[in-house]
């Protein structure tokens, strides 16, 4: 057989793609199970670097375990903002739920702000717990949207008033490195601290915005530095929190919360 | 054996993928902003070079000529797509900062540029040896290139400082250009000016 012939030609072709295809097959199996770890772990940590939980990305495994100790995860219902007793945390995968089709809900085109389409009924918060005193010093709530790219995922933490921002992370994402990828900026992230998500209507008010915050502004609690040169993506942050903490998102829960605790002023 | 110590030091300094062949520039830009990175993204590039030679040269006389580039090609990207599994797999946190440049070496022309110009001419060891040669001396500028980044940039070299920031309570500055693209471009330069004047006979003539 002539290597140049035609038969020769499609021999070799078709030869080499399966024999590549098998060694590109095996690594993706044979490494799944150590990828999905990694991933798992990687969620864990980014959860902890937005709680502030967690100062260093350099935080071990183990250290990883220890720190979860204090934390409690609880799956509520976002429309009426009760937490679900019978679904156990562990089990329950937001992000595959929102895939699923009994367990999601499409977002109706105008609430849809974050570009995401379908969302799952039910969502998986974290408590952090203070061991000694029994009660809950902050709350992690798991946020994504759409950015330029990619789809951005990542936690967002609030102080026990459910108002004040302690820490955003997120923890996948495929935006511009450089540009829209510095959302995983430590100094841009540590710019979140202390902000508030609403306003004193109880609306969301925090937004990114062009260029910088000056220490003057007067709003400046509601207002983040925009990521430069990446507008896109900075909308999409924006977007992002507008649609998790509002009525579609997770409004409803932190409305209870805060009645339950008699500390809500503002009108539902 | 001669000829081995050839291809391999060869790459080096005489013919630098990098420095006379400028070949490669886009990831020495882009993944050169910590060591730590860099490092894992030159084993990685070691290894495709070295792999994909050795595999085109074991089947080069079957290659039929026609489809010679996509078969090098789908060599090349399947040893790629597997570097990057095993990065994921093993260090997950510095693959995540090098997401699509791992992906990206599929397109780093030092890869194909070997294939193409040296294993289809030469035999499976020899190809080997030549595809680690060229895998170092690609390396031995993104070292240099992240040497001088981090340290300029971070004042650190691998995570350790070295020069304390001013943010720290130190008295160096970081220089944030460091750790901006245009940075590389003046290492690089500063790189192959050096090299010239050691080895004239790289200097181009003037058309």
């Amino acid at each position: 057989m002539q290597k140049d012939s035609f038969t020769g030609t499609l021999v070799v072709a078709g030869l080499i793609c399966i024999v590549c295809s098998f060694f590109v097959s095996g690594a993706a199996i044979t490494l799944k199970d150590k990828q999905e770890e990694n991933k798992v772990l990687d969620i864990k940590k980014n959860l902890l670097l937005a709680s502030g939980l967690a100062k260093d990305s350099k935080i071990t495994e183990e250290e990883i375990e220890i720190a979860f100790q204090n934390i409690q995860a609880q799956v509520i219902d976002l429309e009426t903002g009760d937490v679900l007793e019978d679904i156990a945390p562990e089990s329950f995968n937001q992000r595959k739920a929102a895939k699923d089709q009994t367990m999601n809900k499409t977002i109706s085109a105008e609430d849809d702000v974050a570009g995401i389409k379908q969302r799952s009924k039910y969502a998986k918060i974290y408590k952090v717990i203070d061991t000694d005193q029994q009660t809950t010093q902050m709350y992690i709530f798991p946020i994504h949207g759409k950015g330029l790219w990619s789809t951005l995922y990542g936690f967002l933490a609030l102080d026990n008033d459910l108002q004040t921002v302690k820490g955003i992370g997120f923890y996948e994402h495929a935006e511009t490195p450089g540009l829209g990828g510095e959302v995983d900026n430590p100094q841009w992230k540590a710019t979140w601290q202390g902000k508030k998500i609403y306003d004193e209507d109880f609306e969301v008010r925090l937004h990114l915005i062009k260029g910088k915050v000056s220490e003057s502004d007067s709003q400046n609690l509601f207002k983040i530095d925009g990521l430069s040169g990446a507008t896109i993506t900075s909308n999409g942050v924006t977007h992002l929190i507008d649609y998790w903490f509002g009525h579609d998102g997770f409004k409803p829960f932190i409305a209870k919360h805060l009645q339950q605790e008699g500390s809500l002023s503002w009108k539902k | 054996m001669e000829k081995i110590k050839k291809v391999v030091v060869d790459p080096l300094f005489n013919n630098n993928p990098i420095a006379l062949q400028v070949l490669g520039i886009c990831s020495a830009l882009a993944v050169t902003t910590k060591m730590d990175k860099s490092l894992v993204m030159c084993a990685a590039v070691i290894a495709v070079t070295a792999l994909s030679n050795y595999s085109v040269s074991l089947i080069r006389k079957i290659i039929p000529s026609s489809i010679r580039i996509i078969v090098q090609m789908t060599i090349i990207a399947s040893l790629v797509i597997m570097a990057d599994q095993i990065l994921k797999a093993y260090v997950y946190d510095i693959a995540k900062e090098l997401s699509v440049f791992v992906g990206l070496i599929i397109t780093n022309c030092i890869v194909m540029g070997r294939a193409e110009g040296f294993a289809m001419k030469n035999p499976p060891f020899l190809s080997l040896m030549d595809g680690i040669g060229n895998g170092i001396g690609y390396s031995l500028i993104l070292v240099y290139v992240a040497f001088f980044r981090e340290l300029l940039g971070t004042g650190k070299i691998l995570g350790f400082t070295i020069l304390t920031p001013t943010t720290e309570g130190g008295w160096y500055t970081p220089n944030g250009l460091a750790l901006l693209a245009p940075s590389a471009f003046f290492l690089i330069g500063l790189f192959i000016w050096a090299l010239r004047t050691w080895k004239p006979e790289q200097i181009e003539e003037v058309q």
